[in-house]
């Protein structure tokens, strides 16, 4: 598997956090500023440009035992500092399936 | 049913002490994501949006009762309760831990089933007709010739790292319920003029980025050959396929752009040198298969009996029967289809609780057996047409007597946007909400046949090249956009649809399907011309200007 850094160049629009699925049971995970991962989108660590992205990256990767294929994706970061996905495919990572489970969870 | 012998039962076994250790191996950090990737994809383990997907065989669509109840514990167990039933005899569960997957896997091998070979670029599960064994007319069971080839090619080295996945499709019906030509391999059973068994071999066909309808390769293949052909085949694309480029590397693409005569020429050549091999077939063999091939000792009923004579005089009991029961070979008895698209909800789905139940009716009236289908719906195989009226009233109160078999609502669609980390847009909402629009029962009868197919990504996994309706999710400039196509099918006679214009947008997929079949209703000779009669006849041009008019 060609490492996410390889890839391609890493160009962001905007305001992004790094994503990934934990290791021991995939569910989604952000990374932080405190080198970790948290299922909390607020706890997730802002770049706002490309150094800072490919650095917060890099790390995110070298942590391949606590969460795997992590990449780069968009947020929204509104004016009180309130971190939103920033399309549709984030948002359904974050909130889950948009119909109903047939079984409630 | 087939009956494992010792080899399978420590081969499932083995794999799962295996791939316990590979996990754990993975989670204590000695192996890599890259090292572990190749290693669960062979057991079956993808990584989704919100967790990893797991992907469980069956094999040519055959499940004993006692099977289908541990895929409902591994549902209620392991998972949120529900499984997803996919258009290549699979069963997928969505919401499954790494870290719990080896117990699962050890639960499953109990009752012989297993994920080998459901991921990753090799042979994949071989698949057949659902009705198997059972349909008036057939050549003969398939599922014998199936067997043949899973256990041929389960773990098979040569096999076991091609340029990309391989799928094989067998049926043995003059009505294709197999779907044998959107395969790498499609094996049609035949007899030749002395009535020996062979089979007509198609090959290169697939859907995707690039579809292809297959094309037959060889003419008759005696069945004692049927594995050096098939390997025949495999060593030209293993040889010849492109590992340089993902999206060229599926055998279709070798075939397109050799052609077939050239293709053909390789194989035929590759075939002279093994086919008078250790992979010659003896009788003995097939027989020793067929033999492990458990059949029901079935009564001797009468045609039409008293207890369905006086159940057609209830409307709603002949509506499910009219579309969910079908002849079976022996009299007295039919196949049941079990439709898993209720009317709103995700097509394929089943709870838990529904495969409990399910397993428990297959006990009392199909001996024990269940099959999958490609168009995820489920059936019950040996039904005795007495039973019928009682059978019928038990799935209806499991919610699984929706009478829309072969209907509008019967719906194909992959699990998209929702789940898959390779979607750009949502399918299964899509299908909700046709199903909503077309409920009503007497609408979707009066339209007749009408097979609707969604894909919520260019990977096509919801076969929309070949839906009579066919409607593919992109993505464009941030939006989800549908491309709709008509005319396609995936029986015998094959066949790609065409697009009939510009992409919509997720809320008018809905009312761009309701004018195209406002516009077949009204465009129909007579009410037997079906919708893909209707296109073959008159073509794309009424229906889009139907569809484009006001937009």
């Amino acid at each position: 598997m060609t490492s996410p850094l390889e890839q391609k160049k890493i160009k962001i629009a905007g305001p992004s956090v790094v994503t990934a699925n934990r290791t021991w049971d995939g569910i989604v995970v952000y990374r932080t500023a405190a080198m970790s991962w948290s299922a909390d989108l607020s706890e997730a660590a802002i770049v706002r440009n490309s150094d800072e992205a490919k650095a917060l990256l890099a790390e995110s990767v070298a942590d391949d035992v606590g969460a795997i294929g992590p990449y780069i994706a968009p947020v929204q970061v509104g004016a009180d500092g309130k971190i939103e996905p920033g399309n549709l495919r984030e948002q359904i990572r974050r909130t889950g399936v948009t119909i109903g489970q047939p079984v409630q969870v | 049913m087939y009956a494992y012998d010792e080899i399978d039962r420590t081969l499932v076994n083995e794999r799962v002490s295996e791939f316990r250790d590979q996990v754990k191996r993975r989670l204590s950090g000695e192996l890599t994501e890259d090292e572990f990737k190749i290693l669960r994809l062979q057991n079956g383990v993808y990584l989704q949006l919100h967790a990893y997907m797991f992907r469980v065989a069956i094999p040519y669509g055959t499940l004993a009762s006692n099977q289908l109840r541990a895929l409902a514990h591994v549902a209620r167990k392991y998972d949120r309760g529900y499984g997803h039933f996919t258009t290549r005899q699979n069963i997928q569960f969505n919401w499954i831990k790494l870290a719990e997957l080896p117990d699962a896997l050890a639960d499953l091998a109990e009752v012989g089933i297993h994920a080998m070979q459901t991921s990753g670029n090799n042979m994949r599960n071989v698949t057949s007709d659902q009705w198997a064994g059972v349909a008036p007319g057939e050549i003969e069971d398939p599922r014998i010739w199936s067997e043949l080839i899973r256990q041929h090619t389960t773990l098979h080295p040569e096999f076991s790292f091609l340029p990309r996945k391989f799928k094989i499709a067998i049926t043995a019906s003059d009505h294709d319920r197999a779907a044998i030509k959107i395969h790498d391999i499609g094996l049609r059973l035949i007899k030749n003029e002395k009535g020996e068994t062979g089979f007509e071999v198609l090959v290169g066909g697939g859907l995707g980025r690039t579809p292809f309808i297959a094309k037959t390769i060889k003419h008759f293949v005696h069945g004692r050959d049927i594995l050096s052909y098939i390997e025949a085949i495999l060593r030209v694309y293993n040889q010849y396929g492109r590992r340089d480029n993902i999206y060229k590397a599926r055998i279709k693409i070798l075939v397109h752009e050799l052609g077939i005569e050239k293709f053909s020429r390789e194989v035929e050549e590759e075939w002279q040198h093994i086919r008078n091999s250790s992979l010659q077939i003896d009788d003995e063999v097939i027989e020793d298969i067929r033999s492990r091939f458990a059949y029901p000792s079935y009564e001797k009923l009468p045609h039409m009996p008293d207890q369905l004579r006086q159940a057609a005089a209830d409307p709603d009991f002949e509506a499910w029967r009219k579309n969910s029961v079908a002849p079976h070979k022996v009299q007295g008895y039919s196949i049941v289809t079990i439709s898993l698209k209720p009317i709103g909800a995700p097509p394929g789905d089943a709870t838990a609780e529904q495969m409990d139940a399910l397993a428990d009716l297959a006990d009392k009236y199909s001996f024990g057996e269940i099959r999958v289908g490609h168009e995820q719906n489920l059936a019950l195989p040996h039904v005795a047409q007495r039973d019928l009226p009682a059978l019928w009233k038990a799935l209806d109160k499991l919610g699984l007597a929706t009478p829309n078999v072969n209907l509008i609502t019967d719906i194909i669609a992959c699990p998209g946007l929702d789940y898959c980390s390779l979607a750009n847009a949502r399918s299964i909402p899509i299908a909700q909400e046709l199903t909503r629009r077309f409920a009503n029962h007497e609408l979707a009868n009066l339209i007749g046949r009408l097979h609707i197919n969604i894909s919520g990504c260019i990977n096509a996994c919801g076969h929309h090249h070949v839906g009579h309706i066919g409607i593919l999710g992109v993505e464009k400039n941030g939006e989800e956009v549908y491309q709709i196509t008509i005319g396609g099918r995936a029986d015998e006679s094959a066949a790609l649809g065409n697009l009939i214009g510009p992409g919509v947008k997720f809320d008018e997929v809905a009312d761009v399907v309701e004018d195209i079949v406002e516009a077949y209703l009204a465009l129909r000779e007579r009410p037997e011309e079906l919708f893909m009669d209707t296109v073959k006849r008159l073509g794309v041009e009424p229906f889009k200007e139907r569809v484009y008019a006001t937009r």
